[in-house]
C-alpha cells in the first residue's frame, strides 16, 4: 500500500479535515471573539479544497484499499457541494452575528459536515458510506440545535437527531443485510458479482429497501421526509440554508453512487423503490406546500418536491438520467442559494420575519430583491427559459426515454401544481399592498450572491454548455464503455 | 469590432434601463447615444473593410445549444450584406437617438425610451449578423418585442396599447410562418447554419414532401413559409395592417423601426437566403406578385390619408413592395440598394414630419396645417429633399436623388425579367411611381403651402425645432441626396461582382439585363413622377377645391381608398369577430362551465383539500414521524415480497 | 464441544431475553441493568469465538464506563415513566400490526438466506497476518493498515460528537463561586495578609 498515493488521491478531503481541526484549535485558543475570523478562514478552506479538487490527480483512481473512489461523477458532485457550502456560509456570517449566535464552533462543525459529504460522495464501500453519512449528519444535528436557548431550535435539533438515528439504524440494517447476502462490503466487488450474473436473493432486495430508506431520509424524500419542515422552520435560517443545499446534493450523489455503482446491474430491482419515492415526494412536495404560510416551511416542501424530480432522473437509470440528475442538482444549488439569500434579507425592524405575507408589495419597497426572488420562483416553477425549466426538462426527457411515461406525466402534473405556490409568492410581492419595508442595506456579500445566482438562473439558457458538459462527464463515470 | 458593434447598444440599453433612475435623463441619453455613435463609426470601418475590401468573416462567440445532432453557436457572420445593414442600422439609429434627445425632451420617462431604442438596435444588429436561422429568429423576435414596447410607449393612451397589441399579433402570424420555415429547413437540410444549408440547396431543389396528401416541392414550401415571415415583418399586402397603426408610437420610433430598419428585416432575410430562393422559382414569383400588389395598394391608400405620419407609413409599405418585387425577379442587389437609400430618405421624411408635429404641438392632421414654410424653413427644405428622393427625382442618364437610382434599377430589373411576374411588377411599379409622386407632393403642399388651416394660436407658435433635432436631419439629407449616386457603382453598377462577393447568389444575369432595357423603360418612372407632380400641384395649389369635388364625384373609390381597401374591416369580420365569438363561447361554455367546473375549480378544490390533509400529517409528534418512516419501509418490503411470491 | 455449545446457547438466550427486558421493563433503572446484563453475555459470546480482546473491551468500556454512566444519568433524571407511556396504548394496535408484518417478512427473508457463492472467494480477509499473533496485534494490524481510512473517519465522528456535546451543554454561569486552583497556589502572603501592630488595649 502506497500511503503517499492514497493521500494524494484524497487530498481535498484530508486538507479540509485538517483545516477544520486547525480552525477548531485556533478558535479554542482565541476564544469566543474569533467567530468572524474562523468563518472567513473556513470559507477560504472550502475554496482551497475546491481548487485542490479541480487540480486533483487523474480520474478513476481509488485509495485506501478501495474504500475511497475518485471519479468524474464524484468530482462534479463535490464541486457542487463545496460551492453550496461556501456560498451558504458566506451568507450566514452576517445573520449569525446579528442573532447573537456567533460561535466559532459553528463554522467548524459545518466544515466537518462538508468533509462527511465529500466522504459520502467518494465512498466505495458500505462502511465508508456509513462513516460519511454519520459524520455529515452528526455535525448537522448539532448545528440545528445550536441556538440551544430557544425552544424551536433545540426542538428541531432533537427531532432531527432522533429521526436521524432511526434512519441510521435502517441504513445499517440494510447494509448488514447486503453484507450478509453477498459476503462483501466493497462496491467494486459487489459490482463484479452482479455483473457476473450473481443471484439476486430476496434478502438483498430487502437490504436495498432499507438502504434506500436510510438514504432517502438524508435527502428528505417522502415518506422519510417528516423531519424536514419542522427542522427547516426551527433551525436558524442561515443553518436552514445550509441544510437545503449541500447535504441534499451529497445525499443524492450518494444515492446515485450506490445504486448506479455496485447495484448498477440491478436496475430492475431498485427502480420501483425510486419510482415510488419520487412520485410520493413530488406529490407531497407539491400539495403540502400550498397550505404553508411560513416561507421556510414552504422551502422545505419545495426541496422535498425538488428531490422527487431529481430522483426521476435516477429512476431512469440511464446515462441521460444521471446527467439530468447532475444538471438538476447544479441548477437546484443556485436557485436555492439565491432564494435563501432573499429569505435571509427578510428583516423588519431588526427582527427576522419569515411569513409569506411579509413579502407583500416587495416589488415597490425593494424592487431588486423582488426581481431576484421572482426569477428564482419562476425558475422553480419551471417557466422557460429560466434554468429550472431545463432541469426539469432533462429529467423528464430521461424518464420518457427509458419508458417511464407515467412517472414523467406525474412529474409534469405536480410541477403544474407546485407552480401555484411559487407564483403566489410573486403575486404577493407584485400585486399586494406593501407592508413594512425590509431593513437596508442587505450587505455586500448578499448582494453579490443574489446577483450571481439570479444571473446564472436567468441566463443559463444562453450558455448552458459548462454545466451540461460537466454533468455529461460526470454521468460517464458509471458507463465506462461510453455511448 | 463586429462584437463591439452588436453589443455596444446592448450595454447602453442595460445601463439606461436598469440604472436609468440613478443616471438621470441626461445620463441615460449619454450612455445610449455614445455607444450608438461609436457603433456607427465602427460600422463604417467594417463597411470599408468587409464590403469594399472583400474580407467577409464569421466570429464565433460561444456554443449555444449542443444537444445530440443539433449543434448551434452564437456567431456573427459579417459579409457585405451584413456590413450594409450594420451601416444602415447604426447610422439611422444614431441619428434617431440624437434626434430623440430633442423630440422627447419633455417626456417623463426618457431613460426607458432610450433603453428601448438601444435594445431595439441590439436585436436588429443581432438579426442582421446572424449566421444561423435560430439566431436570426432570436433577433427577429427581439425586434418584435422592442417594437411592441416602443409602439406602446405611451401606454396611457388606449390607442397606443391597441396598436402595440395589433402589431404584435399580426407579426405573430408571420412568425409562425418563419418558425415553420426554420423547422422545415432543419428537417430538410439537417442543419440551421447558413454555411451548412446553402451548399445543399442545389441537391435538394427537387425533393418533394407530401402535405395533406399533396406532393409539393419541399424547397418551395419552405421558401414560401419563410416569405410569410418576411411579409409579417415587412408589412406586405395581407399582413400590412399593423404598420399604419404603429404610428401611435413616438415619431423617432416610426423613423427608426417602422421605416428604416425593422420593416426591412424581411427584405434582408430574403436577400440573405438568396441561395435558397434562387432554386425555388415559384416562391420567387409569389414574392414578385405580392410585392407588386403591395406597392400599388399602399400607394392608392396613401392618396387619401390625412394623418401626416400615416401617409408616410403607407409610402413605406409601398416602397417595401418595390424591394420585394425586385427580389422576386432575383434583383437582390437592387432590393438592397433601394433598402439603403430608402432608409435614408424615409427616416428623413419621418423625422421631418416629427419636426413638423413638434412645431405644431403634436398636431398630426394635415388638414389643420398649411402655409408652414414661412415658419419652419429648415424643416421645409429638408422635407423637400426627402420627397424628391422618395419620388426618385432625377434626370435619366445624368444624375438625381438617391431614390432615383434605386427605384429606377428596381423597375428596370422588373422589366428585364421578361416573365409574367416581372411584367406585372413592372406595370405596378410604374403606376405606383405615379401615385407616389401624387401623395408625396400632396403631403408637401398640404403641409407647407397654401393658406394655413391651423388655428391661430398654434400657427403663431409654430417654431423651428431645436438644433439637436435638426442636425441629425442634415446627416440623413446628405444620405438622401448622395447615397444613390455614390453607391450606384458598387451596388448595381460595374463594381457589383467584387462588392457583393459570396453574400448573394443570383443564377441569371438580371442586373446586367436591367442595364440594357429600352430608353422608354428607363424614362417612364421619371415621366410618371413629373405627371404626379403636376397633378398634385393642380389639385392642391391651383384648384384646392378640386379634391373635395373629386371625392364627391367618385365617392366609392374615395371611400375605398380612405378606408384602406377595408382590410381592417375585413379582418375584423373574418378573423377577429369569429375568434372573439368562439373564444367567448369557449370561455363561458367550455371554460367556465366545463373546464372550470371539473378542471381548475374542481381540481383546486381537490388539491386544496389534499393539501390540508397532507399538512395535517405533519403533526409535530416524533412518533408520528417515525411511524411514517416505518410504514414506508414496510410498504416497500411488502411490495417486493408480494412481487417475489407472485 | 458440548460444553461450548451449551455455553453458546446460554449466553445467546440471556442476551435476547435481557434485550427484550431493556425495552419492556417499567423502571428505567431496571432497563439499564438489563442492558448491562446483555453486554456481559455478549462478552461471553466473544470469548467463545476466541476474541478475548473484544470481550474485555466490551466489559471495560461498555459495562464499566458507558452503562454505569447511563445508570447515573437515569437515576438523576428521575424520568416519569407514566408520562412516557402516555399514548402508548392508543398506538399499540397499529404498532403491533406493523411490527408483525415486518417480522414475518424478515423471517421469510432469513429463511431464504444464501450467500452469493462468488463472494466467498473475494470476501476472505486474512484476519491474522500469519504466525502466532495475539488478538490485539491482529486487530491493530487490520485497523491501522487496511482500514486506516475508516479509523480516521471514526475519529472525526467522535471529535464532532465531542464538540457537539460541549457546544450544546457547556455554559458559563454568572455568579457561581468556583475553586480556582491556580489562583490559590499563586497567592502569596503579602497579597492576603496584612500585619498590623496593634497597641494593646487600643483596638484596630
Amino acid at each position: 500500500m502506497n500511503i503517499g498515493n492514497d493521500i494524494l488521491t484524497a487530498l481535498p478531503e484530508i486538507f479540509l479535515a485538517c483545516s477544520a481541526i486547525a480552525l477548531l484549535m485556533l478558535g479554542v485558543f482565541r476564544g469566543e471573539g474569533s467567530s468572524r475570523l474562523i468563518m472567513t478562514l473556513s470559507v477560504t478552506a472550502l475554496i482551497v479544497t475546491l481548487g485542490l479538487l479541480l487540480m486533483g490527480p487523474t480520474r478513476n483512481t481509488s485509495a485506501f484499499n478501495d474504500l475511497f473512489a475518485n471519479d468524474g461523477f464524484g468530482d462534479f458532485m463535490k464541486m457542487l457541494v463545496l460551492i453550496g457550502a461556501a456560498l451558504t456560509m458566506v451568507m450566514a456570517q452576517r445573520y449569525i452575528e446579528r442573532e447573537q449566535m456567533a460561535r466559532f464552533e459553528l463554522p467548524v462543525l459545518l466544515l466537518f459536515s462538508t468533509v462527511g459529504m465529500l466522504m459520502m460522495i467518494s465512498a466505495n464501500d458500505l462502511i465508508a458510506l456509513y462513516m460519511g453519512v454519520e459524520l455529515q449528519s452528526l455535525a448537522l444535528y448539532v448545528v440545528a440545535a445550536i441556538r440551544r436557548d430557544t425552544l424551536r431550535s433545540s426542538e428541531a435539533g432533537l427531532k432531527y437527531f432522533v429521526l436521524g438515528s432511526l434512519s441510521s439504524g435502517m441504513l445499517l440494517y440494510g447494509l448488514s443485510m447486503i453484507y450478509g447476502f453477498t459476503g462483501t462490503t466493497n462496491f467494486t466487488t459487489l459490482a463484479e458479482i452482479f455483473a457476473n450474473g450473481g443471484e439476486v436473493s430476496l434478502g438483498l432486495t430487502v437490504g436495498l429497501v432499507f438502504l434506500s430508506a436510510g438514504l432517502a431520509f438524508k435527502i428528505s424524500a417522502v415518506p422519510f421526509h417528516m423531519w424536514t419542515p419542522d427542522v427547516y422552520e426551527g433551525a436558524p435560517t442561515a443553518i436552514t440554508a445550509f441544510f437545503a443545499v449541500a447535504p441534499k446534493i451529497a445525499g443524492l450523489a450518494l444515492f446515485v453512487r450506490v445504486l448506479m455503482g455496485p447495484f448498477g446491474e440491478l436496475v430492475d430491482q431498485w427502480q420501483q423503490i425510486i419510482v415510488f419515492i419520487a412520485v410520493a415526494s413530488m406529490l407531497v412536495g407539491a400539495l403540502a406546500a400550498i397550505a404553508q404560510n411560513n416561507i421556510k416551511r414552504l422551502m422545505a416542501y419545495s426541496s422535498i418536491g425538488n428531490m422527487g424530480y431529481a430522483l426521476v432522473g435516477l429512476a431512469a437509470g440511464t446515462q441521460e438520467g444521471i446527467r439530468a440528475v447532475g444538471v438538476y442538482m447544479a441548477i437546484y444549488l443556485f436557485m436555492n442559494v439565491g432564494t435563501f439569500a432573499v429569505i435571509l434579507c427578510m428583516r423588519v425592524n431588526d427582527r427576522m420575519v419569515e411569513r409569506i405575507d411579509d413579502l407583500k408589495g416587495l416589488s415597490r419597497t425593494n424592487p431588486l430583491i423582488a426581481l431576484a426572488l421572482a426569477i428564482f420562483m419562476f425558475s422553480m416553477a419551471g417557466i422557460p427559459p429560466l434554468a429550472g425549466f431545463f432541469g426539469k426538462l432533462y429529467v423528464f426527457l430521461a424518464a420518457v426515454e427509458s419508458g417511464l411515461y407515467i412517472l414523467a406525466v406525474i412529474g409534469v402534473l405536480t410541477s403544474v401544481i407546485s407552480a401555484f405556490y411559487y407564483l403566489r409568492i410573486i403575486k404577493v410581492m407584485y400585486f399586494d399592498e406593501p407592508s413594512e419595508a425590509f431593513d437596508q442595506p442587505i450587505g455586500r456579500e448578499m448582494a453579490v450572491v443574489l446577483t450571481a445566482t439570479s444571473v446564472i438562473v436567468l441566463l443559463f439558457f444562453i450558455m448552458p454548455s459548462p454545466i451540461l458538459e460537466s454533468a455529461s462527464a460526470a454521468a460517464e463515470a458509471f458507463f465506462p464503455a461510453g455511448p | 469590432m463586429d462584437v463591439a458593434i452588436v453589443f455596444l447598444p446592448l450595454i447602453g440599453a442595460i445601463l439606461a434601463g436598469f440604472l436609468g433612475r440613478s443616471l438621470g435623463d441626461r445620463g441615460a441619453q449619454l450612455v445610449t447615444c455614445i455607444p450608438m455613435v461609436v457603433a456607427a463609426l465602427l460600422s463604417i470601418v467594417v463597411f470599408f473593410d468587409v464590403a469594399l475590401g472583400g474580407n467577409a468573416y464569421t466570429t464565433e462567440l460561444f456554443t449555444w445549444i449542443d444537444s445530440g445532432a443539433f449543434e448551434l453557436s452564437w456567431a456573427l457572420r459579417v459579409d457585405t450584406l451584413t456590413a450594409i445593414m450594420f451601416c444602415v442600422v447604426t447610422v439611422v439609429s444614431s441619428v434617431v437617438h440624437i434626434y430623440s434627445v430633442g423630440y422627447m425632451s419633455d417626456d417623463k420617462s426618457i431613460p426607458r425610451f432610450m433603453a428601448y431604442l438601444s435594445l431595439f438596435s441590439f436585436f436588429m444588429l443581432m438579426l442582421v449578423s446572424a449566421d444561423n436561422f435560430v439566431q436570426m429568429f432570436f433577433g427577429w423576435e427581439g425586434v418584435g418585442v422592442a417594437s411592441y414596447l416602443l409602439i406602446g410607449f405611451w401606454y396611457e393612451k388606449p390607442s397606443a396599447n391597441a396598436a402595440a397589441i395589433k402589431a404584435f399579433l399580426v407579426n405573430r402570424v408571420g412568425d409562425v410562418g418563419f418558425a415553420l420555415g426554420i423547422a422545415g429547413a432543419f428537417l430538410l437540410f439537417g442543419a440551421v447554419q447558413f454555411d451548412a444549408v446553402f451548399p445543399q440547396v442545389e441537391d435538394m431543389a427537387e425533393t418533394t414532401i407530401s402535405i395533406f396528401g399533396m406532393e409539393a416541392n419541399a424547397l418551395t414550401a419552405i421558401c414560401l413559409l419563410l416569405f410569410v415571415g418576411a411579409m409579417g415583418k415587412s408589412a406586405q399586402l395581407g399582413l400590412h395592417t399593423w404598420l399604419p397603426d404603429a404610428m401611435e408610437g413616438p415619431t423617432p420610433v416610426s423613423a427608426l423601426i417602422h421605416a428604416a430598419t425593422m420593416v426591412t428585416a424581411g427584405v434582408f432575410m430574403l436577400c440573405r437566403l438568396s441561395p435558397m430562393f434562387e432554386y425555388a422559382p415559384i416562391a420567387l414569383d409569389v414574392v414578385a406578385y405580392v410585392g407588386g400588389a403591395t406597392a400599388l395598394f399602399a400607394a392608392t391608400v396613401g392618396l387619401t390619408q390625412t394623418d401626416i405620419k400615416r401617409v408616410i407609413a403607407y409610402s413605406t409599405c409601398s416602397q417595401l413592395g418595390y424591394m420585394f418585387f425586385a427580389i422576386g425577379v432575383s434583383a437582390y442587389s437592387a432590393a438592397m440598394f433601394h433598402l439603403m437609400t430608402h432608409a435614408f430618405f424615409k427616416a428623413l421624411l419621418f423625422l421631418g414630419a416629427g419636426s413638423v408635429i413638434h412645431a405644431m404641438h403634436h398636431e398630426q392632421d394635415m388638414r389643420k396645417m398649411g402655409g408652414l414654410y414661412k415658419k419652419i424653413p429648415v424643416t421645409y427644405t429638408l422635407m423637400w429633399i426627402g420627397t424628391l428622393a422618395l419620388v426618385g427625382f432625377g434626370i435619366p442618364g445624368v444624375t438625381g436623388f438617391a431614390g432615383f437610382y434605386s427605384k429606377d434599377i428596381v423597375i428596370e430589373a422588373a422589366y428585364a425579367a421578361q416573365s409574367s411576374a416581372g411584367g406585372f411588377a413592372f406595370v405596378m411599379g410604374v403606376v405606383a411611381a405615379f401615385l407616389t409622386s401624387v401623395y408625396s407632393f400632396r403631403l408637401l403642399f398640404l403641409t407647407f403651402h397654401g393658406e394655413t388651416r391651423a388655428d391661430h394660436h398654434t400657427f403663431e407658435h409654430a417654431h423651428e425645432s431645436p438644433r439637436v433635432m435638426v442636425w441629425p436631419l442634415y446627416v440623413l439629407a446628405a444620405g438622401a441626396v448622395l447615397a444613390g449616386a455614390v453607391f450606384y457603382g458598387p451596388f448595381v453598377g460595374d463594381g457589383r461582382e467584387a462588392f457583393w462577393g459570396d453574400s448573394l447568389l443570383v443564377l441569371g444575369s438580371i442586373i446586367e439585363d436591367a442595364h440594357h432595357v429600352p430608353f422608354w423603360v428607363k424614362a417612364s418612372p421619371m415621366i410618371m413622377t413629373l405627371l404626379g407632380l403636376w397633378l398634385a400641384w393642380y389639385m392642391y395649389i391651383r384648384r384646392p377645391e378640386l379634391p373635395g369635388e373629386f371625392a364627391r364625384q367618385a365617392e366609392p373609390f374615395y371611400r375605398f381608398s380612405l378606408n384602406k381597401w377595408y382590410f381592417d374591416e375585413l379582418y375584423d369580420a373574418v378573423f377577429v369577430r369569429p375568434a372573439f365569438w368562439l373564444a367567448r363561447g369557449l370561455w363561458k361554455g367550455g371554460d367556465g362551465a366545463v373546464i372550470d367546473g371539473l378542471g381548475p375549480d374542481g381540481l383546486t378544490a381537490v388539491t386544496q383539500s389534499l393539501s390540508r390533509r397532507v399538512s395535517r400529517l405533519q403533526s409535530g409528534y416524533l412518533y408520528h414521524y417515525a411511524f411514517a418512516m416505518l410504514i414506508g419501509v414496510v410498504l416497500l418490503i411488502s411490495w417486493y415480497i408480494f412481487m417475489a411470491l407472485r | 464441544m458440548v460444553v461450548q455449545a451449551l455455553a453458546f446457547y446460554l449466553f445467546a438466550a440471556v442476551v435476547v431475553a435481557s434485550a427484550m427486558m431493556v425495552i419492556a421493563a417499567r423502571n428505567p433503572v431496571h432497563s439499564v441493568l438489563f442492558l448491562i446484563l446483555a453486554f456481559f453475555n455478549s462478552a461471553g459470546l466473544f470469548v467463545l469465538m476466541g476474541a478475548e480482546f473484544l470481550a474485555m473491551i466490551l466489559v471495560v468500556v461498555y459495562v464499566g464506563a458507558v452503562a454505569v454512566l447511563f445508570l447515573f444519568v437515569v437515576m438523576m433524571l428521575d424520568v416519569d415513566v407514566t408520562q412516557i407511556k402516555h399514548g402508548f396504548l392508543q398506538y399499540l394496535p397499529v404498532g403491533v400490526l406493523i411490527g408483525l408484518i415486518l417480522l414475518i417478512e424478515l423471517a421469510m427473508v432469513a429463511g431464504a438466506w444464501v450467500a452469493v457463492p462468488e463472494a466467498q472467494s473475494v470476501a476472505q480477509i486474512p484476519f491474522s497476518p500469519g504466525g502466532d499473533v495475539t488478538n490485539t496485534q491482529a486487530l491493530g494490524a487490520v485497523l491501522y493498515d487496511r482500514y486506516v481510512y475508516l479509523f480516521q473517519a471514526a475519529g472525526l465522528i467522535l471529535l464532532v460528537a465531542m464538540i457537539g456535546a460541549i457546544v450544546l451543554t457547556l455554559r458559563t454561569r454568572e455568579g457561581v463561586r468556583k475553586q480556582s486552583i491556580s489562583d490559590q497556589i499563586s497567592r502569596r502572603t503579602e497579597d492576603s495578609v496584612e500585619v498590623k501592630d496593634v497597641p494593646s488595649g487600643g483596638g484596630v
